[in-house]
């Protein structure tokens, strides 16, 4: 992709000396990272170095306290807004562990949040039908049958399903940030390349940004990101570009982090 | 007992007295809206003689309240109920107590909050709440003026279908009532339907003759007299052979009402081949967050399945009251009869909800069906409480059961007492029951994709209600959807 030149870079999310506790227990210790848009970063580390918490902090799930530092996001203090007020912003989670909700369609669930995201921007509520267009064009665009849009969120669905599904949601709601927890993990290696291909149609655009939270380099090879951050013991101790991820495939978390 | 419970309130004594003096007066005009406060045998007569009921009425009615006095409050519910004054409560017209309003500026803010969550239209609202001079606006600007009323009437008597106030087809029509009443719930039954049966105030009769399919459902209808819903209500619904009727009881909007005591009896008489569908939305006053005020409602619903190939179809959503003590129950009778209960009852805050039903199967080859989705918030208790009954005689039986819990926090509780009673051999049952919680993921994940706290709940848990909400005739079913989001709201974070 084309870079734009450093004074028209324009800032998508900056996170500044960022401190989060679970309880007592402090797990992010003064993280820092900032991306453009029109970037892709991947956060890769060992586990327990805090990816999760972090993804869950940005989204302001209860229970993830941020004790001290600040996030900046498109222009919006992000830490004083509600979990659902962040996702009107143009914030998705892809979660590792997509949630399943019986008795209720991802036809009915996603265009209930769309709408919800909408009003809260001031547009106007898509209809029935035309959100049935956005979302069959989606689907379709990720291989997921219609059918499949119509039963419950994610009840039923295979490791691989769950996964293609997020990229759906991601898709119809069409957010300006996707931060994409562990999206690889459980994928078989047609559905990897699938749901590579998903974020790349769908985020790698100049106003959209992408962070990849990830323990492998396999979704690396289709999804090729600019940045690359190591995170460990809840800062980021190492960033390079996509060779970092090579390295650190080759010599594993210990080496670099050390 | 009378005597000393009139000695003890020299109040009800003088009134009662008063009344006597008027009794011969009553053909005539009365203002007289009230039956003095408290009960005995004048109030029965009060209300009978209000009523223009002939003799028999009476006679039925006073032997009903000679049984009362000699019965006791039932304890076995699961439900924590201070001991009711009966001398202290008014027995007849008292929802003619409501006072009348200026304007909607003196309704309570939190009601009007939620008819505008509800979508109801202002005019309506107006009609709810008890503003003065609402009522003919609001069915002019919904139902398009009375005349739409009388068309719906017209047309069902074309149909031959009869829908009359109770009290207008014990004068109109008393052989098809003395036919049937008190013959699915005896007068004796329980406690509360023997107090029904002295003192009812009005309700509705329905009869659907031989063959004829009720042109309509009958709930547009009732929602325009929706304020008449008494506090004893009397149902009674015959379905003749080969005839189908949807009838739907209450509304979504929360109803303003004086009376703390409610205690409605619902008998329906389904013969061959019929279907009688009932659906009801139960939103009364739940009492406040601290478990102040709010309705008793006490009801005995039950449906006599007597024909071959008969079918009777209970759908409640019972969101309301702070006390609920409900079991619309089915007697299989004919052969082949069918008996379903699909049900969703929502406590919050201090309410107490002892809900389920009563499978009788006496027929050969009756199957029922019950599906009950409890959810319980704030620090309330829900209880699934069904009986499953299969008689000797009755061959090739077969039920399934679901019962369903969801409870939100750590301070209510959801509660399933199932019986099960199997006299033949040759009996199917199940009986699946789960209990779960709406966990944080559920929430966040919701929250995430762009809906706030209480959509969120709202989705979840119509999601975990829906088997029962589809049950319901289209446009309640969204209204109910829209009313179990209101019902929760708060009771999480």
């Amino acid at each position: 992709m084309e870079f734009l030149s450093k004074d028209q870079l324009v800032k998508m999310l900056n996170i500044n000396n960022l401190h989060t506790a679970i309880g007592d227990k402090e797990i992010l210790k003064g993280l820092s990272l900032k991306i453009n848009a029109g970037e892709i970063h991947a956060i890769m580390g060992p586990n327990g170095a805090g990816k999760s918490t972090l993804t869950y902090t940005l989204g302001g799930r209860p229970g993830y306290e941020v004790t001290s530092g600040a996030v900046e996001f498109d222009g919006q203090d992000l830490l004083t807004l509600a979990p659902h007020e962040r996702a009107a912003a143009g914030l998705f989670l892809g979660f590792q562990y997509p949630v399943e909700i019986p008795g209720v369609s991802n036809v009915q669930f996603l265009r209930e949040a769309l709408n919800a995201q909408r009003k809260l921007r001031g547009e106007a509520p898509l209809s029935g039908g035309e959100f049935l267009k956005v979302a069959r064009a989606q689907a379709d665009a990720m291989g997921m049958n219609m059918d499949m849009l119509k039963r419950p969120v994610n009840v039923g669905f295979s490791g691989g399903e769950k996964k293609r599904n997020e990229m759906v949601q991601m898709g119809i709601l069409d957010p300006k940030l996707a931060i994409l927890d562990e999206t690889d993990s459980g994928l078989d290696i047609d559905a990897l390349r699938v749901v590579g291909e998903g974020i790349n149609r769908v985020m790698r655009k100049p106003d959209k940004a992408v962070l990849l939270i990830t323990h492998y380099q396999r979704l690396l090879d289709y999804v090729q990101p600019d940045f690359v951050h190591v995170l460990a013991a809840g800062r980021i101790v190492k960033s390079g570009g996509p060779e970092l991820a090579l390295e650190l495939e080759r010599e594993g978390y210990a080496e670099i982090a050390a | 007992m009378t005597n000393i419970a009139d000695t003890k309130n020299a109040e009800a004594l003088a009134a009662a007295n008063k009344v006597s003096d008027y009794e011969w007066g009553f053909s005539s005009d009365i203002e007289q809206e009230f039956a003095p406060k408290g009960l005995s045998e004048d109030t029965v007569r009060f209300i009978s003689a209000k009523k223009n009921e002939p003799e028999w009425m009476l006679d039925w009615r006073l032997k009903a309240y000679r049984y009362w006095l000699t019965m006791e409050t039932p304890h076995w519910a699961k439900l924590n109920i201070p001991p009711i004054d009966y001398q202290d409560a008014y027995y007849y017209a008292a929802p003619k107590a409501k006072k009348q309003l200026g304007s909607l500026d003196e309704v309570d803010p939190e009601i009007l909050r939620v008819y505008e969550k509800l979508g109801i239209p202002l005019e309506e609202q107006k009609m709810l709440a008890g503003v003065e001079g609402a009522r003919k606006v609001a069915v002019d600007a919904v139902f398009d003026s009375v005349s739409v009323a009388t068309t719906f009437r017209k047309e069902l008597e074309e149909a031959g279908v009869i829908f009359r106030s109770i009290s207008e087809a014990i004068r109109e029509y008393p052989e098809q009532v003395k036919k049937w009443l008190g013959k699915v719930v005896p007068m004796h039954d329980n406690y509360f339907a023997a107090l029904n049966c002295a003192v009812f105030s009005d309700g509705t009769f329905v009869y659907i003759p031989e063959g004829v399919r009720c042109p309509m459902e009958l709930s547009t209808y009732f929602r325009i007299n929706a304020e008449n819903t008494g506090q004893f209500e009397r149902t009674l619904i015959v379905a003749d052979k080969g005839s189908y009727v949807s009838y739907l009881e209450g509304c979504t909007a929360p109803m303003r009402d004086e009376n703390q005591l409610h205690a409605a009896v619902v008998e329906l008489v389904i013969l061959d081949d019929a279907e009688i569908k009932y659906s009801t939305v139960q939103n009364w006053y739940p009492g406040d967050a601290e478990g102040k005020g709010g309705i008793y409602n006490f009801v005995t619903k039950r449906a006599l399945c007597q024909g071959k190939n008969s079918k009777v179809s209970w759908t409640q959503v019972e969101t309301g009251s702070a006390v609920t003590w409900k079991y619309p129950s089915c007697v299989l009778n004919g052969e082949n009869s069918v008996g379903e209960f699909y049900s969703v009852a929502v406590t919050n805050n201090h309410q107490q909800a002892d809900t389920g039903t009563k499978m009788i199967h006496n027929g050969k080859n009756s199957r029922s069906t019950i599906v009950s989705k409890g959810i319980s918030a704030g620090k309330s208790n829900g209880t699934y409480r069904g009986l499953v009954k299969v008689a000797a005689n009755a061959d090739g039986v077969r039920n399934f059961t679901q019962c369903d819990s969801l409870l939100l926090g750590d301070q209510c509780g959801a509660h399933t007492v199932p019986y099960i009673e199997v006299k033949n051999p040759t009996a199917q049952i199940e009986h699946e029951a789960t209990t779960s919680k709406i966990s944080d993921d559920q929430l966040f994940y919701a929250m995430q994709r762009g809906l706030d706290q209480e959509s969120a709940v709202a989705l979840i848990v119509n999601g975990f209600a829906k088997e029962v909400l589809q049950q319901l005739p289209m446009e309640f079913a969204v209204e109910a959807q829209k009313l179990l989001g209101i019902s929760l709201e708060g009771s999480v974070g």
